[in-house]
C-alpha cells in the first residue's frame, strides 16, 4: 500500500517475484496524507502487508496510531543513523529528498543578476516579485518550505521572515503543479524562483525535449535553506504474511531497489552502497546542511504554525 | 427504510394498471444501493470520527459550528455557488433556447463541444485556463504584443473571477442539455397561441413558456448549484489559497491535520445544506410540474430563417464558443507546442512539435505503473460503460417512482435523499468506504468494482433529475388510454413511456458517461493502479518536473477531449437512429 507518486521498474518487481515465488500487488491510496489516513482507519483489517510512503512530517501520526509492527532489518546496519528517525524500527527509512527554492538559470543570466544563495537573500529588493511558494495547508513541498523557515528562523522569528517575503511580493499558490507549471518562468510563468525539490534539475535534464548539457534550473542551498523529507516503509500490524513482508522491506532497502528508485521517483537512496545514475551525480544538488525539525515537534507544531502562517501571509 | 412506509405510497385515484401498485417496489433497488454504498459508509466514518474526539462528541460540534472561521467558509461557499449558478444560467439559458428551438448546421458538433468541459479533470482545466489567461497565456501574450506592454495586463489565476468562470465553463452543459432538451419538446404553438390572444412577447414568455420550462430549469439549477457548492479542485487550483469552500476545509482538516471530529462536523454541515436545498427544490418542483403534451423535436424546431435569427444565433454560438471552447483550444495548441528550455538568450522559446504525442508511447524507466494511452482510454471507457449501466439501472426506477407518485408522502421524503451523494465530501466518503466495506462478502476496498460504484453515486442523481421531468410530464391519460385498450404494463412501458423518455434516457446516459470518464478525485482514492484511467495518467505526468512530462499531460488531455467528443457525437447519432425522434 502506497501513495500516488510511487514508481518502480517492471524488471525490479519481477526480480522479487521470482526470488520469492509470489505476485506483488500494489495499492495506491491517494496522496501521501490520504494514503496514511486510509492505513490508519483500516488498521483493524489491514488492506496490505506493507505500507510505504509516510514521511517525517507524518511519521509521528503513523507511530502514534500504531499502524506498524517493528522489524529490525539487517540492512539497517548500513543505513546512516541520521535517517533512522524511529528508534523502535517500526518505520524504516527508504529514501530522502530536499525541498528547496529552484531558480531559472536563463532568467538570471539574461537579467545579469546573481541568483539568491540562501533563505536570507529572498526578502532582498533584487528578488522582488520573483518567488512563488506553495500553501503549507494543501501542499507537501509548501509545508516542507514552511518547516525550513521555522528550522532556520525559529518559532519566534519565522513569521517575521514571512512578513518580509510578503512585503517583497512573494506569491502563494495551492499546489506544486500550479507553482511549477503555472508560475515558474521555465514553464511559461513570470516568476523565476519556485519552491520545488533539489532533484528537480536532474529531472529537467532527464525529461528535456531537446538534450541539454546543463540543467536549466539551479537550487538555493546555502545556510540550511532546504528541508529534508525522508520517506519510510513499515510492516502493517496484523499482517498474515510477516515473513514475506520482511522480505519486501529488505528488498526496498537493498541496492537493487535503491538504485532503481532515483530515476523513477526522483529521490535519493538512503543506502550508501547504491550507485546514483549519471544524471543525478551530475545535476542533482545535495545541500551540505538542511533545516532540522524532529517529527515530534512537527506533529505538535503543525496546526499552530499553519494557522499563524495563514494569518500573516494570506490575510 | 424501504418497506415500512410502503403502505402510504401514492394516491391511487389513477386507475391502476394492475391491482398491485408496483410503484413502491421501484424504490427497492435505488434505496438498497444508496443504503449500502452511501449511508452505511457515512454512518460508519462519522461514528468513528466522533469516537476519536477526546471529550464529549458534542464538543467538536459546538466548537466548529460556533467558530468565525466556519461561518466565513460557509458564507463563501454559498456565495460563490449562488453567483456561479446565476452566471451559468445566464449563459446556458439562451444557449438552451437556441438548441431547443432551432435546427441548424453544426448544431450537434456545437453540442458535443459544449459537453467536453464537463469531463475534464480540474488539473487539466486549470492548465487550460492558464494556457489561455495565465501570465504567459495566449491572451496576455497577444495583448502585450498588440499594446506594447511589458507586463501581462490580465491577472486571472488566484481570483474570484477565475472560480466563477471555471464553474460556468464546467456546468453550462448541464443547462444546455437539461433545459435545451426539454425545450425542444415544448409545443411552440402554446406561446404562439398566447401571442395570438394578444399577449406581448414578454408576457407570452413569462406566463406560458417560462412556467412550462420551470421544472427543467429548476432541476438544472439545483445540479449546477450543488456542483459549485461542493467545488474542490477549481477552488484549490484556480481560486488559490485565499478562498476555501467547505469541501476544501474538510480536505485540510482530514488530510493535513487528521482532525476527524472537526472534519465530520463540516461534512455533516455540507450534507445538511444539501438536504435543505433539495427539500426546497422538491417542494417547488412539486408545485411547478404539470403534465403537458411533449412534441417531437422535429415538429418544434425550425431552421434559422430571417437574417435577424441568423445574427442572433451567430452571436449566441460565438459567446458559447468563446467561453466553452477557447480554453479547450488553448489546451490543444499547448499540446503541440515546444517550450525550448535551453538556457541561451531567450527565456521561452516556442515551436511546434509532435514530440509530446510520440513520447506517450514510451516508458523510459519501464515503470510498472506506466500505461500506454490506448490502455488508459480502454480502462476509462470500461469504467464509464459500467457506470452508465449501473446508474441507469438504479436511477431509472427511482425516477419512475418519483414521476408516478410525485405528490405522495413517501416520495416527498425520499426524493431529497437521492440528491445527497452530490453534496457529500469525496474525502469523507472515500474514508467511509475504507471503514465500512471491510467484511466479506462486502470487502470491496480493493475491488475494481468500487470505482463504478463511486461514480454511480455521483452520476445517478443526474439520471434521476433528467428522467423525472420527462416521465412526470407524460400525461396519465395516455397510459390510461393504453391500458383501457388492453395494453399490459409491459406494453405501456415499451410503447408509451420508453419512446417518450427515450431522449431523456440518452441525455442521462451521456451525463453518466461523462461524469465517469472525467472523474478524478474519487478515482485517485480507489482506482487500482493496474487499471489507471486517463485522468490518473494525466495526473501522473503533471506531478513530475520536466518539459516532456507537462507536454505529455497536455497531449493526453487533448486525447481525452477528442475521445469524449467522439463518444458524445456517437450518442447523438444513436438518438437519431433509434428512439430519439418520435
Amino acid at each position: 500500500m502506497t501513495h500516488d507518486s510511487f514508481e518502480i521498474s517492471q524488471d525490479v518487481v519481477a526480480q522479487f517475484e521470482t526470488q520469492q515465488g509470489v505476485d506483488v500487488r500494489f495499492l495506491k491510496a491517494g496522496d501521501a496524507g490520504t494514503a496514511l489516513n486510509k492505513a490508519i482507519l483500516s488498521k483493524d483489517q489491514p488492506l496490505a502487508d506493507v505500507f510505504y510512503g509516510v514521511d517525517n512530517t507524518f511519521l509521528s501520526r503513523a507511530l502514534e496510531e500504531g499502524i506498524f509492527e517493528p522489524y529490525r532489518s539487517p540492512l539497517l546496519d548500513v543505513i546512516p543513523q541520521k535517517f533512522q528517525l524511529d528508534p523502535g524500527a517500526n518505520a524504516l527509512p527508504v529514501d530522502y529528498g530536499d525541498v528547496c527554492v529552484n531558480y531559472d538559470r536563463a532568467f538570471y543570466e539574461q537579467a545579469k543578476l546573481q541568483p539568491p544563495e540562501s533563505l536570507a537573500d529572498l526578502p532582498d529588493e533584487r528578488y522582488r516579485g520573483q518567488l512563488v511558494v506553495e500553501n503549507p495547508a494543501t501542499s507537501s513541498p509548501g509545508l516542507a518550505f514552511l518547516l525550513a523557515t521555522i528550522g532556520v528562523y525559529g518559532e519566534q522569528g519565522y513569521l517575521e521572515y514571512w512578513n518580509a517575503l510578503v512585503a517583497n511580493d512573494a506569491l502563494v499558490v495551492n499546489d506544486w503543479d500550479s507553482a511549477y507549471y503555472g508560475e515558474f518562468t521555465l514553464h511559461g510563468g513570470t516568476r523565476p524562483l519556485v519552491v520545488s525539490y533539489g532533484s528537480s534539475p536532474p529531472a529537467e535534464v532527464y525529461f528535456a525535449e531537446t538534450p541539454l548539457d546543463q540543467a536549466p534550473t539551479g537550487v538555493v542551498t546555502a545556510d540550511r535553506s532546504c528541508f529534508r523529507q525522508i520517506e519510510f516503509v513499515g510492516i502493517l500490524a496484523g499482517t498474515q504474511q510477516r515473513e514475506l513482508a520482511q522480505a519486501w522491506v529488505d528488498f526496498m532497502l537493498s541496492t537493487t531497489f535503491q538504485e532503481d528508485m532515483p530515476l523513477n521517483m526522483f529521490v535519493y537512496p538512503v543506502n550508501p552502497n547504491a550507485a546514483l545514475p549519471a544524471v543525478f551525480s551530475e545535476y542533482a544538488v545535495i545541500p551540505e546542511s538542511t533545516a532540522e525539525l524532529s517529527p515530534d515537534s512537527i506533529a505538535a507544531g503543525r496546526e499552530g504554525w499553519i494557522e499563524a502562517w495563514t494569518g500573516v501571509v494570506l490575510r | 427504510m424501504n418497506s415500512n412506509r410502503g403502505s402510504l405510497g401514492g394516491p391511487t385515484q389513477r386507475p391502476s394498471i394492475s391491482r398491485f401498485d408496483p410503484g413502491n417496489l421501484l424504490w427497492i433497488l435505488p434505496l438498497a444501493f444508496l443504503g449500502l454504498f452511501f449511508f452505511y459508509p457515512l454512518v460508519q466514518i462519522f461514528s468513528l470520527s466522533f469516537a476519536r474526539s477526546p471529550g464529549s462528541p458534542l464538543l467538536p460540534i459546538a466548537a466548529t459550528l460556533r467558530s468565525q472561521e466556519t461561518l466565513h467558509v460557509l458564507g463563501f461557499t454559498f456565495g460563490q455557488a449562488a453567483a456561479s449558478t446565476l452566471l451559468t444560467l445566464m449563459v446556458g439559458l439562451p444557449g438552451a433556447y437556441l438548441f431547443g428551438r432551432y435546427a441548424f448546421r453544426g448544431k450537434s458538433a456545437l453540442r458535443a463541444l459544449s459537453g467536453i468541459p464537463f469531463v475534464l479533470p480540474t488539473v487539466v482545466v486549470a492548465a487550460a485556463f492558464t494556457a489561455l489567461l495565465g501570465p504567459r497565456g495566449w491572451i496576455n501574450q497577444g495583448l502585450m504584443q498588440f499594446l506594447h506592454l511589458t507586463t501581462p495586463p490580465i491577472t486571472f489565476v488566484n481570483t474570484l473571477a477565475a472560480i466563477l468562470l471555471a464553474h460556468v465553463f464546467y456546468n453550462t452543459t448541464i443547462v444546455l442539455r437539461m433545459v435545451g432538451d426539454f425545450w425542444s419538446h415544448l409545443d411552440p404553438n402554446l406561446g404562439a397561441a398566447a401571442r395570438t390572444l394578444g399577449a406581448s412577447r414578454w408576457r407570452a414568455w413569462t406566463n406560458v413558456t417560462l412556467p412550462l420550462l420551470a421544472p427543467a430549469i429548476l432541476a438544472a439549477a439545483l445540479l449546477v448549484f450543488l456542483f459549485d457548492f461542493t467545488s474542490f479542485g477549481v477552488i484549490l487550483l484556480l481560486g488559490g489559497p485565499r478562498f476555501a469552500t467547505l469541501e476544501v476545509e474538510i480536505y485540510y482538516q482530514t488530510v493535513s491535520l487528521f482532525n476527524l471530529p472537526t472534519a465530520a462536523v463540516l461534512s455533516l454541515l455540507q450534507l445538511a445544506c444539501t438536504l435543505g436545498l433539495t427539500i426546497i427544490y422538491t417542494r417547488l418542483a412539486g408545485r411547478l410540474s404539470r403534465p403537458i403534451t411533449l412534441r417531437s423535436a422535429r415538429l418544434t424546431q425550425q431552421p434559422l430563417r430571417t437574417w435577424k435569427e441568423r445574427f442572433g444565433a451567430g452571436i449566441l454560438a460565438a459567446v458559447l464558443l468563446a467561453i466553452l471552447v477557447s480554453p479547450l483550444a488553448a489546451l490543444g495548441l499547448r499540446s503541440f507546442t515546444r517550450y525550448g528550455s535551453a538556457p541561451r538568450g531567450q527565456a521561452v522559446e516556442q515551436g511546434w512539435t509532435l514530440a509530446n504525442y510520440q513520447q506517450l508511447a514510451q516508458n523510459p524507466q519501464s515503470s510498472i505503473f506506466y500505461v500506454p494511452p490506448t490502455a488508459a482510454i480502454r480502462n476509462s471507457l470500461a469504467y464509464a460503460s459500467a457506470t452508465v449501466f449501473l446508474s441507469l439501472a438504479i436511477g431509472a426506477p427511482a425516477a419512475w417512482a418519483l414521476a408516478r407518485d410525485g405528490r405522495s408522502r413517501l416520495t416527498r421524503w425520499l426524493d431529497p435523499l437521492l440528491m445527497l451523494p452530490l453534496g457529500t465530501s469525496a474525502v469523507t466518503l472515500g474514508l467511509g468506504f475504507i471503514v465500512a466495506l471491510d467484511h466479506p462478502p462486502l470487502d470491496l476496498r480493493a475491488s475494481p468494482l468500487l470505482l463504478p460504484i463511486a461514480h454511480t453515486l455521483v452520476a445517478f442523481p443526474f439520471v434521476v433529475r433528467s428522467l423525472a421531468p420527462a416521465l412526470a410530464s407524460i400525461q396519465p391519460e395516455l397510459r390510461q388510454a393504453a391500458a383501457v385498450l388492453g395494453a399490459t404494463p409491459r406494453q405501456v412501458l415499451r410503447f408509451i413511456d420508453l419512446p417518450l423518455v427515450g431522449r431523456a434516457l440518452l441525455v442521462s446516459a451521456v451525463f453518466a458517461f461523462t461524469i465517469s470518464i472525467g472523474e478524478f478525485g474519487a478515482t485517485a482514492l480507489i482506482a487500482r493502479p493496474e487499471y489507471p484511467t486517463v485522468p490518473i495518467a494525466i495526473f501522473r505526468f503533471l506531478s513530475r518536473p520536466g518539459a516532456i512530462n507537462f507536454g505529455q499531460a497536455m497531449a493526453l488531455s487533448t486525447i481525452l477531449m477528442v475521445v469524449t467528443a467522439a463518444g458524445m457525437l456517437a450518442i447523438e447519432r444513436m438518438r437519431i437512429a433509434e428512439v430519439g425522434e418520435f
